[in-house]
């Protein structure tokens, strides 16, 4: 069957463990995780966790329904029509470029948000595939250090 | 009212109306042991072993239907009680099991006798607790209980650090619970369940297949009926075995692995299964791609992942067997024509003449078949049968003539070898009227054998009937078909001698090697009413038959194997 790829939402109650438990639960029964993303919902009891996945149809379902089944799991979104955006962090060696780098992170709507004396750090937070060109667009600035910060995603 | 931690525990216990719970004592579970020593309200059974423990409060919710409580301490406590706790997990069995953890400030130090305990029994249980704040205790108590009967029953851990059970507070136990995220779904949809009642009056040859979930949700009664008034040919997986009563006419007998030809055959050329509690094992279907390759599928479950997990499902079902069945019968009682399907039972009917479930039975030596049906003629409905796994495992379910759901107690899913002696003795303690026997071969019974020293302590008379045939049989066998006879480890030769063994552990001993030895043995056993061991020499090289290959197709079935 062919993979699909999946970005799913699980609004968890925020206690400890629970990363744990879907964490194990994707491990244990052999799912892929592409990138995951935790933070609190703001005055809530729940945090909302955003699990990028892939699989076939049925191991999609099966990822859903068993999140489903973990007790403090409120609900499971398997997203359709969304906004999704990642953030990229990357480090340059020094300053020599500073304003391509700048006007290449403006692109992927970002800036230069450090420019110290041995490095600058460039941002950008944009869509996965748009964040994919970028790190191929700033290769050539010879990043040092690129840190992804996980897909996160809301339904439209 | 104001109390320590410990006595909660106790009190939480006995609210929920638990009468024997089955544990073993320590260091960090000491507190609560000394409130279980000042309090009335239930008994403790200290079994030697605290995966005994576990699987006798295991056995003695399969039997009674009520929430089993094993008791056991921190670091190896509890990891001799995960077995238990997996083997409840993968067969639904609601169970709660209270360890004791070491005090928070040692949490995470590797403290003496310190193991994560909720890290690890995380898959292997429906959930669990780590009790870090005294206030919390009642509520996740009263949580632990509700979880583990509700819903896809299951096991559920507390671990209760040794200065929580020690620390006093206020204890208001609730008389609800409140779980946002927490709501099992057990009314079918019913306008799904119309659907599959059009189905199954549209159908020429429909099968019910009922699982272990009917018997979990008491849903036995309901079944027969709907199967009896619809006249509808039945299978039983191994975890359903007495759910219809051996002699119903419908009754096809077991399916899967080693179950027999009209049972396979009906998966095999079925238009339309009726799924009910059962979640498609691979020991059911053998290849998927071939199982009920003909049929449209209706799937009752009460956990909507076992629907759509292994088959795709034509008509899926969320919710309780026995209500969705309720209106099954509502529906189709006015609907149903008996006679519609008769050319099918009689396909049915044939083939199980043609290759009826039997053995060859033999005057020189004993068939354990013949000593499982020998056990049925004289005890009947009023035994209990536990196993273990392996062989006896699947002769018991084959040949047992089993009435009633709750009479056959096995560890199905896992396979647990060293469940059917523990999971006796909870058993007896939950139903004390009847006869608990558990068949077990030579090779499980050395797992729990300790247990023989709880049984005479405290006077609980299992008849522990041991098919002895110097192997591990069902590996053996495998060996003998699959791995060209190279017996690697399977071997028992060397063995205690048995009846010396219950002896010298307070109970009694028999050594059996004819029929007639046999029914003395039985006949003194239920009089003596004692723990015992009755070893019985059993044909060593005796193959279960039918068997499906493993991954082989149902229809394809091993039917007999001569050279012995």
């Amino acid at each position: 069957m062919d993979s699909v790829r999946r970005v799913i939402s699980v609004i968890v109650i925020n206690e400890s463990s629970v990363l744990a438990r879907v964490a194990g639960l994707f491990a244990g029964r052999g799912y892929n995780i592409e990138s995951l993303t935790v933070a609190p919902i703001p005055k809530s009891d729940f945090s909302r966790l955003t699990v990028v996945t892939n699989g076939s149809q049925r191991v999609i379902e099966q990822i859903t329904k068993q999140l489903n089944k973990l007790i403090p799991t409120l609900k499971v979104i398997e997203h359709e029509e969304m906004v999704e955006k990642e953030m990229v962090l990357v480090k340059f060696p020094s300053a020599e470029h500073i304003s391509d780098i700048q006007a290449l992170c403006s692109t992927y709507n970002g800036n230069i948000v450090h420019a110290g004396e041995n490095n600058i750090i460039g941002m950008v937070a944009d869509e996965p595939k748009r964040v994919e060109n970028f790190l191929d667009a700033c290769s050539r600035y010879n990043p040092l250090e690129i840190v992804r910060g996980g897909v996160v995603a809301i339904e439209r | 009212m104001k109390m320590s931690g410990a006595q909660m525990v106790c009190e939480a216990i006995i609210a929920e109306g638990v009468t024997t719970v089955f544990g073993y004592p320590g260091g960090a579970i000491m507190n609560v042991y000394d409130a279980i020593y000042k309090q009335t309200g239930f008994e403790h059974i200290l079994n030697r072993h605290e995966q005994a423990s576990v699987h006798a409060a295991d056995g003695y919710a399969r039997a009674t239907g009520k929430v089993g409580v094993a008791m056991v301490t921190s670091g190896p406590g509890f990891t001799n009680a995960v077995t238990g706790l997996a083997t409840a997990y993968m067969d639904s069995i609601p169970m709660v099991v209270i360890s004791g953890q070491v005090p928070l400030s040692l949490i995470g130090t590797d403290g003496f006798q310190e193991i994560d305990a909720v890290g690890i029994s995380r898959p292997c249980t429906k959930h669990n607790y780590l009790v870090d704040k005294l206030e919390d205790l009642p509520r996740i108590m009263k949580e632990a209980f509700y979880i583990a009967r509700s819903g896809r029953p299951g096991p559920v851990l507390v671990d209760v650090p040794k200065d929580i059970t020690a620390e006093i507070g206020e204890f208001i136990y609730p008389t609800e619970v409140n779980m946002p995220t927490y709501k099992p779904n057990h009314k079918g949809n019913e306008r799904q369940i119309k659907k599959a009642v059009d189905a199954i009056v549209a159908a020429k040859k429909p099968l019910l297949y009922i699982g272990g979930g009917v018997v979990l949700g008491n849903a036995g009664e309901l079944v027969r009926k709907l199967a009896n008034m619809a006249q509808i040919p039945t299978v039983e997986t191994l975890m359903a075995r007495g759910v219809m009563g051996h002699d119903n006419p419908l009754l096809l007998g077991m399916l899967g692995m080693h179950g027999n030809y009209s049972s396979n055959m009906a998966m095999s050329e079925t238009d339309l299964v009726i799924s009910l509690g059962a979640r498609f094992d691979d020991r059911v279907t053998g290849k998927l791609s071939e199982f009920a390759k003909y049929a449209k599928i209706i799937h009752v479950d009460i956990d909507p992942a076992n629907i759509g997990k292994l088959v795709d499902v034509d008509y899926p079902i969320v919710g309780d067997t026995a209500e969705v069945v309720a209106k099954m019968i509502e529906l189709i009682e006015d609907s149903v024509d008996t006679s519609r399907y008769q050319a099918w039972r009689d396909i049915l009917n044939r083939y199980n003449e043609l290759h009826p479930l039997s053995y060859e039975d033999s005057d020189e030596v004993l068939k354990p078949q013949w000593v499982i049906e020998r056990i049925g003629q004289t005890l009947g409905e009023q035994a209990i049968i536990t196993s273990d796994v392996g062989q006896h495992q699947m002769w018991a379910a084959q040949f047992y003539p089993f009435d009633r759901p709750r009479q056959w107690i096995n560890s199905g899913g896992l396979g647990t070898m060293g469940f059917g002696f523990p999971a006796a003795i909870g058993a007896k303690r939950g139903c004390p009227d009847k006869t608990v026997i558990n068949i077990t071969g030579d090779g499980s019974i050395l797992m729990n054998m300790q247990e023989l020293v709880t049984a005479a302590e405290y006077e609980i008379p299992v008849i522990n009937v041991i098919l002895n045939n110097h192997f591990l049989g069902m590996v053996r066998q495998w060996q003998t078909f699959f791995y060209e006879k190279r017996y690697s480890s399977t071997d028992l030769s060397f063995q205690p001698n048995f009846k010396m063994l219950a002896e010298a552990c307070g109970g009694i001993g028999y050594d059996v090697t004819t029929k007639k030895e046999f029914d003395d043995a039985l006949a003194d056993a239920i009089k003596q009413n004692k723990v015992c061991f009755m070893n019985v020499a059993v044909n060593r090289l005796e193959n279960v038959l039918p068997m499906v290959p493993a991954g082989g197709a149902l229809y394809n079935m091993l039917l007999e194997h001569k050279e012995y």
